[in-house]
């Protein structure tokens, strides 16, 4: 680079603080340009790009039917391309398949475990459809059910568990291969709060360890926890991309003042708060202030002497970056 | 500060491979299940055979006997023995190929588990197939071996009735499994067992010569596999029969398992990559 001439090496950092873009240091695991899924008159997923680095956790955010699961049976070399390009840890799904699948993990939207067999069986049993040897799988299914949390239940059923343990299990079997990227298809739906801040947990110490991820979900909270960058997807295709945070900056305000207004509706207030936001958004039951200082906001409207029934000052969340792209909430 | 020990960190000696014969990974399933169940699938396999066998020699059998000397110039439990064979076969075949078959696909979409790993559509079919096979020869040599010690097998070819009930139970087995991958749920099953695997069992000459049969249900007869099955067993356990006929049945019970496995990787795909 500078060849043993020293000093002006500083001066290349020169206009910017960020950090050199990733993309120059960390291979590339998977790559889609043009990416298509039709089935039949419909399109799944209409044209999108996107690229996923060793290391990173990617997300996948949008609601039900937005294309998340088909693009994920894609990547995951499941499901064939309809057209477009893709690229996964380098090779093509159309010819590696097998080769790609043995160094991927995946965690389906269904857990689909044998549910007559034990703890220990199901993840022997996986194990062996990538031709590990049984006293390897067993050596690593000891140590997973102890990361999952699953340790004393190793010999019970599956059907015993509870939907979370279930989950933890169906984790714990994506990752008996020692995959290089875990892919995880809404990995926490359908979990109690507890529950998922369990799996959440487990996964933020994968991703510490330095395993890829790629995440679905259509939870914002979920996608602000876990991912390092998204895509937000609606309707086949990607209408934003970013690191949660650069989206949120990018697309909504520092605040949100959330006001409810009763049985009365909405609609009425709407004129009389609009310009102490930057934006208004009306929801059925609840009006939606964008603002940067929501404390403020609040008294401006106790000041002009309109009496919400109940007012939430909270920070902009991935939720209102989908809201201003699309109109629409994520979870109907 | 306590860390617990890094799942990912180390990485095992054992990598996934790729090696041969890529469908024994998917084998292992039916093992393991079959471990799990083998001590009620015991009774349908062996014990309504020996009772069919004891009612069949000790009733209907004294009453040939003493009647007309026997069929086809052996005794009753001897001419029934090989077909009770044959049907177990298809009992066994059809049972693997059916519920099974669609239960990995819909309810506990096992296939679709296996199919996210190196496993491919096509060795799931091989396994299937593999494990009828190997189900069908376990539970076959076992009952030659117990034909064989009441005396009923009359010719040395018997040692091949094994290998007559594996083929038996492909040539059921191949075409189910292929037709339940195109089903959404299991409504037409029933409808198979009275209308096809009933009427097999008492028309395809299990328990007397088909030429007590009126003419033309002799020849409706030809076209069902369960009587090639039954026939060929038959011709193995006794000596009887001539090399044509014998050459036809297997051709025909292997046309069927052939057509039945080519069907089976053709719809298990197109169900599993989609």
């Amino acid at each position: 680079m500078s060849h043993g001439s020293p000093g002006p090496t500083v001066e290349r950092w020169t206009g910017s603080v960020a950090p050199v873009p990733e993309t120059e240091s960390r291979p590339s695991l998977v790559s889609a340009r043009g990416l298509v899924k039709r089935f039949g008159e419909f399109t799944a997923v209409d044209g999108i790009d996107f690229e996923i680095l060793a290391g990173e956790s990617f997300g996948f955010l949008g609601p039900n039917g937005a294309g998340k699961t088909s693009t994920m049976k894609m990547v995951s070399c499941v499901s064939p391309p309809t057209a477009g390009d893709l690229r996964v840890l380098g090779k093509d799904p159309r010819t590696h398949g097998p080769e790609i699948r043995a160094r991927l993990g995946l965690v389906p939207q269904e857990d689909a475990l044998e549910l007559e067999l034990s703890l220990m069986d199901n993840l022997v049993m996986y194990g062996r459809y990538f031709d590990l040897p049984r006293a390897e799988i067993r050596a690593r299914a000891v140590k997973l059910l102890e990361f999952t949390q699953l340790s004393e239940r190793a010999n019970d059923k599956a059907d015993d568990l509870s939907g979370g343990m279930k989950r933890r299990l169906t984790i714990a079997r994506s990752l008996v291969s020692e995959p290089d990227l875990l892919i995880l298809d809404e990995p926490t739906t359908g979990l109690d709060p507890q529950a998922r801040h369990l799996v959440w947990e487990r996964l933020y110490r994968l991703k510490s360890e330095g395993v890829t991820l790629i995440i679905t979900t259509h939870y914002m909270d979920e996608a602000e926890q876990l991912c390092d960058r998204l895509v937000v997807m609606d309707r086949g295709r990607i209408v934003a991309h970013g690191a949660p945070r650069d989206l949120i900056a990018e697309h909504s305000t520092r605040e949100v003042l959330e006001l409810r207004f009763g049985l009365g509706g909405h609609g009425p207030h709407v004129a009389s708060v609009a310009d102490l936001a930057v934006r208004v958004e009306e929801l059925p039951d609840r009006l939606l202030l964008y603002v940067d200082d929501g404390d403020e906001a609040l008294a401006a409207v106790h000041a002009r002497g309109l009496l919400p029934e109940s007012a939430l000052v909270r920070r902009s969340t991935l939720e209102d970056v989908f809201l201003r792209l699309t109109g629409r909430t994520l979870v109907d | 500060m306590a860390v617990e020990p890094g799942i990912h960190t180390e990485r095992g000696a054992a990598q996934p491979r790729l090696g041969w014969a890529p469908w024994r990974r998917a084998l292992s399933y039916h093992v393991v299940f079959w471990r799990r169940t083998w001590r009620a699938s015991i009774v349908s396999s062996f014990l309504y055979p020996l009772l069919y066998l004891a009612s069949m020699g000790l009733g209907v059998g004294k009453l040939v006997n003493s009647h007309s000397g026997g069929v086809q110039g052996v005794p009753y439990v001897d001419f029934v023995a090989p077909a009770l064979l044959a049907m177990t076969a298809m009992q066994i075949a059809s049972n693997e190929s059916m519920w099974p078959v669609l239960a990995s696909f819909k309810w506990t979409r096992s296939y679709w588990t296996a199919v996210a790993t190196p496993v491919r559509p096509r060795d799931l079919v091989a396994a299937k197939l593999t494990w009828v096979a190997i189900h069908v020869a376990m539970v076959a040599v076992i009952y030659t071996t117990i034909l064989a010690a009441f005396n009923t097998l009359l010719s040395p070819w018997a040692i091949l009735l094994p290998l007559a009930g594996v083929l038996t139970g492909l040539a059921f087995a191949a075409p189910l499994a292929a037709y339940v991958a195109t089903q959404q749920n299991e409504r037409s099953f029933p409808i198979f067992y009275r209308f096809a695997i009933i009427p097999m069992f008492l028309f395809s000459g299990s328990f007397y010569p088909i030429s007590q049969l009126p003419s033309w249900l002799q020849v409706v007869v030809q076209f069902v596999p369960l009587y090639h099955g039954v026939a060929l067993c038959r011709t193995l356990a006794l000596g009887q029969g001539t090399l044509a006929a014998t050459v036809y049945h297997i051709a025909f019970l292997a046309v069927l398992a052939g057509v039945g496995t080519w069907l089976c990787l053709r719809n298990f795909r197109r169900r599993l990559e989609v």
